[in-house]
């Protein structure tokens, strides 16, 4: 039981003059990203790689670094709606993933340029002969699905910057006036945050397959957000604190709290999973088994075995214990485990409806991931230098400095 | 009742904070005793940690009890729709594993949760219904604002004079000693 006042140095709370993390990091991943950019933009002009099989790709790598992003922006609300203590000394590393919203909204651009290369209820002809997107085409229209993600990143990054400039503003003046409004616009914010990232995961996944419909979708890809953002916080406070930041700030009952709540979202995402499969399952009706239909086939059916494996079994054990939780090598393994699984889950998502006959995995998929992933990197960890890693003056940092669980 | 020749259970020593009997269980570890223990109205925040407690057994329990209600769940799934009483029902196999996930859950939580209540009882031993500590009247604050520290007799470091002075010395404001 810790007691007293911690104060914090300036060494834990801010990165030093020279750091590799100041300096190199930002370069680096920003490197690495524009070089996958490019190198993917080279392979479709040379048409190495063909157009349809590139968007495909980059939305994959899309959405997998979109949901560090949107589950940024959860984490922070979840903290405040909840009034949260324990969580405050990780908030800031979220926050700062939640920061890169507006890269991801330009980040988009090229699949609004790629529309029809992706989503098939985008060609008149197709919807003319079609009496079901003909029925849809209401809702599923070129114009309206442009409107629409606009909302969603109006919504997003109007949310994410209130919340960061908040935050940061009370770094410097301490007032808790500013954690008062925070969580009381929390709870709108979450209701704001949770619909529209259902309609993002029905228009820019779902919609894939244009004939088909779940609608517990939404709750899938919040899901498995979840699970990325849990594993993204562990991974990134652990390589912080091995990098000399942090230190004395970030504790091992910090990290139990985050393996406790990655373990936890893993059975959520299986229990999300499992129930729309199960549903599906048992009415075999064919035009909502077709979905399931398409990833049975061939090599597509042992990756949705080892998607069963890989992102329920194993890390269910792996996780139960508590001494995992605690080790910080153990969760770093799990962490990264689950990030890959929740990439290969979001593959899984877009893949068959272009890859028909089994699992084409090609370079295209790597170079756009470096390219998204490196990207968003950069932005991150540009922007971890210009504010203290941690919110300095919360009235709840005390707290989360002394937190232990029982 | 009194009997004639008394056998000491053990001394009771009541302390009057939470932060009080916190540092003298910390003492009463770090000093070596054995059989002792420690009674207060509400958990007092890390006093298992003071009391040198090796932690649980009890998610093990947990883990078996749930393994077995699931594995138990399936099994009888199995049985019953397989075996027992074959059945086609809308054209599936007989073993349509996927059925049967909700009763397996189901099942492994029930199981599971049956164990943590009861294992916890028997890592307890409750229900205790007698406890010569109850000879003792101070002891009924226990329920209420006091905390206690009871160091019984068969403890090897255990002497009736000395170790009553040592509980003082650790803040105590009362000691007593309690017959079996």
């Amino acid at each position: 039981m810790a007691h007293g006042h911690v104060e914090l140095t300036q060494e834990q709370t801010v990165i030093p003059q020279g750091h590799p993390w100041r300096t190199k990091l930002p370069l680096i991943a920003g490197v690495i990203g524009v070089g996958g950019l490019v190198l993917s933009y080279l392979a479709v002009m040379g048409h190495v790689v063909e157009a349809k099989a590139f968007f495909h790709s980059y939305l994959t790598a899309f959405l997998f670094t979109m949901s560090l992003s949107l589950g940024g922006l959860l984490f922070v609300l979840i903290q405040y709606v909840t009034r949260a203590g324990w969580s405050i000394v990780v908030r800031r590393v979220a926050e700062n993933a939640m920061a890169t919203l507006p890269l991801m909204a330009i980040l988009f651009i090229p699949i609004v340029l790629g529309l029809h290369d992706l989503y098939h209820w985008s060609h008149h002809e197709a919807v003319a002969h079609d009496p079901v997107l003909k029925a849809k085409a209401g809702y599923l229209n070129e114009q309206f699905f442009y409107y629409r993600a606009g909302g969603y990143f109006v919504i997003w990054i109007l949310l994410s910057f209130i919340y960061y400039r908040g935050s940061v503003k009370q770094d410097k003046s301490g007032d808790k006036k500013i954690t008062r409004r925070l969580q009381n616009l929390s709870g709108p914010g979450i209701i704001l945050t949770a619909l529209t990232l259902t309609f993002a995961a029905f228009d820019w996944i779902m919609s894939l397959d244009p004939h088909w419909y779940s609608t517990i979708y939404g709750v899938y890809y919040f899901s498995g957000s979840l699970v990325a953002i849990f594993a993204f916080l562990s991974i990134s406070i652990i390589a912080m604190q091995s990098a000399g930041l942090l230190e004395g700030v970030v504790t091992t009952e910090h990290y139990h709290d985050l393996g406790k709540l990655l373990f936890g979202f893993t059975v959520f995402w299986t229990y999300i999973a499992f129930s729309q499969y199960f549903l599906i399952w048992y009415a075999n009706i064919p035009e909502e088994t077709l979905w399931y239909a398409h990833r049975s086939v061939g090599s597509w059916q042992k990756m949705t075995t080892f998607m069963a494996v890989g992102h329920f079994v194993l890390p269910f054990f792996y996780f139960l214990t508590r001494s995992t939780k605690r080790h910080r090598f153990a969760l770093l393994v799990g962490a990264m485990w689950m990030l890959m699984m929740h990439f290969i889950d979001m593959y899984w998502l877009v893949a068959p409806s272009l890859h028909h006959e089994g699992v084409v995995f090609g370079l295209i998929d790597v170079t756009t991931l470096l390219g998204i992933g490196g990207l968003f990197l950069a932005f991150f960890t540009w922007n971890l230098r210009r504010n203290p890693l941690v919110p300095i003056k919360d009235p709840r940092l005390q707290e989360s400095l002394r937190f232990e669980n029982f | 009742m009194a009997a004639k020749n008394p056998k000491p259970h053990g001394l009771l020593a009541q302390f009057d904070t939470a932060s009080a009997i916190y540092s003298a269980c910390e003492k009463i570890r770090d000093d070596g005793f054995k059989y002792w223990d420690a009674f207060t109205p509400f958990p007092v925040h890390g006093l298992d940690k003071a009391m040198g407690l090796k932690r649980s057994m009890l998610p093990w329990i947990v883990l078996v009890m749930g393994l077995t209600g699931a594995s138990g769940g399936m099994l009888l799934q199995w049985w019953v729709s397989v075996k027992a009483y074959p059945l086609v029902i809308s054209g599936k196999p007989l073993f349509s594993w996927q059925a049967y996930v909700p009763i397996t859950f189901e099942l492994g939580v029930l199981f599971g949760a049956l164990g943590a209540v009861f294992g916890m009882f028997h890592l307890c031993r409750i229900p205790q219904h007698y406890s010569p500590l109850f000879k003792s009247e101070r002891f009924e604050s226990v329920t209420d604002d006091k905390f206690f520290i009871a160091i019984e007799a068969e403890d090897p470091k255990f002497h009736p004079e000395e170790t009553a002075q040592y509980l003082e010395s650790l803040g105590a404001t009362h000691v007593e000693m309690v017959e079996q």
